[in-house]
């Protein structure tokens, strides 16, 4: 019976995918009208497709800076993140027998519980104090804030490596650190791609760090973007539709095509939490 | 001998992070911590005033219709939340067609970004329903719920649902998968209806990742922001106004940095308080049963 077609359920299913699809619905057919057109009817297709409304809203946001921001954040976030907290978390999952790492350990990764909000008034005060309100600022909150969860997520897949591994490594006379990069870090690999999906999500899509540790105009990000320009939009929906669309547009293809990875990125990541 | 100079390779691996974890996490925690007991503004002078602004947290009307909403909005999405997606995961599970697609696009709002998606729900909202209402002639629908104080609240939980369905839904789809075939055949043969399956079989066998998902969405709607920002600004009025955005409004511009400091640790306590409650009280139902 169950290998069977269920062609009912498949029907609601595709009806509850109206739903979710709704809103990039709209944003794409109304990102291509004119405001005439929009006042006619929202739901219907352009008359002419026609890119005018991306190119004002391109001048009119510095598009092109802000993507570069978004993408300059989130590569570097994620390069860092996976270099660096995999690294501790080895170094923490070799020695969790000791009880200074035992320590260090619980330290990381209890700070998943604390709530952005009680950092965030003295964080922002501290990153003025430093001069670092600026990109690199916040990729530096990024991979610090990232160890908590990531150690975690490093640590209990570290531990499934046998230590044989590394002995005779170092018996052919490689360093610990020799060790770490050219055997440990290639086979935690499946783990840098969770990490990676993860962590490029969180860059990309944040609005809340970005919102309160940038402080130059040229350091938007696309979020961060849409947010300053709401209230100048208000009064053309499509020309908002048009820069809406491009800033979610490149999630969307990248997701498009690695929708299987991350799926399962992101699945791993929750499950193991 | 060897051993020691491992261990100097260790900790040479975890003190440049340890450093940078302390100063840029503990300490302005540290910070906001001792803040909240002193009538610091965020800038000038200040005086330690004792646990004066833990008294004033609770009666600041302000704060109290933060957790009011809060809570609101967290509960109802949280339930609403795990419910459908729950009957999604179940729908996807059995043999459907386009089983992939469909799953592609149910998980594709958890990588959008949730503020630009709040602005287009906003337009959803505040022009395009009302216009249906409006040429329909359906009142309930010809005025934006966006603009009502009793009603905008509802706008933020259909956008935090519509979000966070994508994760549960594939947490449960995961965990649905991990129930053995055969489990159903036998259940079948007995007689057993889809229902009583569901009840006796299905449900209890994936009761680790319904704890999940119940922990998961809970605190991540009570750390609501974004959604928030993009639907109505915390209004009208103050009437969905989350926590998060009290403290970053009132702290940065309100002058309350230390008040909003006491606020701040309130809050870390009562969402480690719910999560460590809410785990406890799912694990032993899942024993239970």
């Amino acid at each position: 019976m169950r290998n069977k077609t269920n062609y009912v359920t498949t029907i609601l299913l595709m009806l509850g995918s109206i739903f979710i699809l709704f809103p990039v619905f709209i944003t794409i057919v109304n990102a291509f009208k004119t405001p005439a057109e929009t006042a006619q009817s929202i739901l219907s297709l352009p008359s002419t497709w026609t890119f005018d409304n991306f190119k004002t809203a391109i001048e009119m946001t510095n598009f092109f800076n802000a993507f570069g921001n978004s993408a300059y954040v989130t590569f570097f976030t994620v390069i860092l993140t996976i270099l660096s907290n995999s690294l501790v978390a080895y170094a923490i999952a070799r020695n969790l027998h000791r009880k200074a790492f035992k320590f260090l350990y619980f330290y990381l990764v209890s700070a998943m519980f604390v709530p952005f909000p009680i950092i965030m008034l003295p964080i922002v005060k501290q990153m003025s104090a430093l001069g670092l309100m600026n990109l690199n600022g916040l990729i530096i909150l990024y991979v610090v804030y990232g160890l908590a969860f990531n150690t975690f997520l490093y640590t209990g897949y570290v531990k499934t490596i046998p230590k044989e591994l590394e002995e005779a490594a170092i018996v052919d006379g490689c360093s610990k650190w020799g060790v770490f990069w050219r055997i440990i870090f290639p086979i935690l690999s499946p783990m840098n791609a969770t990490v990676g999906i993860l962590t490029a999500l969180w860059a990309w899509n944040d609005f809340l760090l970005p919102l309160v540790v940038l402080s130059d105009q040229g350091d938007r990000t696309l979020p961060l973007v849409q947010y300053v320009f709401q209230s100048q939009f208000a009064t053309n929906y499509n020309l908002a539709f048009a820069s809406y669309l491009m800033a979610l547009l490149p999630m969307l293809v990248v997701y498009l095509f690695l929708q299987k990875r991350i799926i399962s990125g992101v699945t791993q990541g929750a499950i193991k939490s | 001998m060897m051993d020691k100079k491992n261990t100097r390779v260790y900790l040479m691996m975890v003190l440049p992070a340890l450093i940078l974890f302390f100063s840029f996490h503990t300490f302005p925690l540290m910070q906001g911590i001792f803040y909240s007991f002193t009538d610091y503004r965020g800038y000038g002078d200040w005086n330690f005033i004792g646990i004066e602004n833990y008294i004033n947290v609770f009666k600041d009307p302000r704060i109290l219709n933060s957790y009011q909403f809060t809570f609101k909005f967290a509960i109802i999405s949280t339930i609403l939340v795990n419910i459908i997606s729950l009957t999604i995961a179940l729908g996807l599970n059995s043999k459907v067609k386009f089983h992939k697609t469909l799953r592609g696009i149910y998980f594709m709002p958890n990588i959008l970004s949730i503020l630009i998606v709040g602005f287009v729900f906003k337009f959803i909202f505040s022009v395009f329903i009302p216009e249906i209402g409006q040429s329909f002639g359906i009142e309930g629908l010809a005025k934006s719920i966006l603009g009502d104080k009793d009603s905008a609240w509802i706008a933020i939980v259909i956008v935090g649902v519509w979000q966070a369905a994508a994760l549960n839904v594939i947490l449960y789809l995961s965990g649905l998968a991990t129930i053995p075939e055969d489990l159903y055949e036998a259940s079948g043969l007995d007689g057993a209806s889809k229902w009583q399956q569901f009840r006796h079989v299905t449900f209890p066998l994936i009761a680790p990742f319904f704890t999940i998902n119940m922990v998961l969405a809970m605190k991540n709607f009570l750390m609501v922001f974004d959604h928030v920002v993009a639907l109505t600004g915390g209004g009208p009025g103050r009437s969905t106004q989350s926590i998060s955005l009290l403290i970053y409004e009132d702290g940065f511009t309100g002058g309350q940095f230390a008040l909003q400091s006491a606020n701040a640790v309130i809050y870390f306590f009562v969402i480690v308080t719910i999560s460590i409650i809410q785990i406890r009280f799912l694990q032993k139902r899942e024993v239970q049963m």
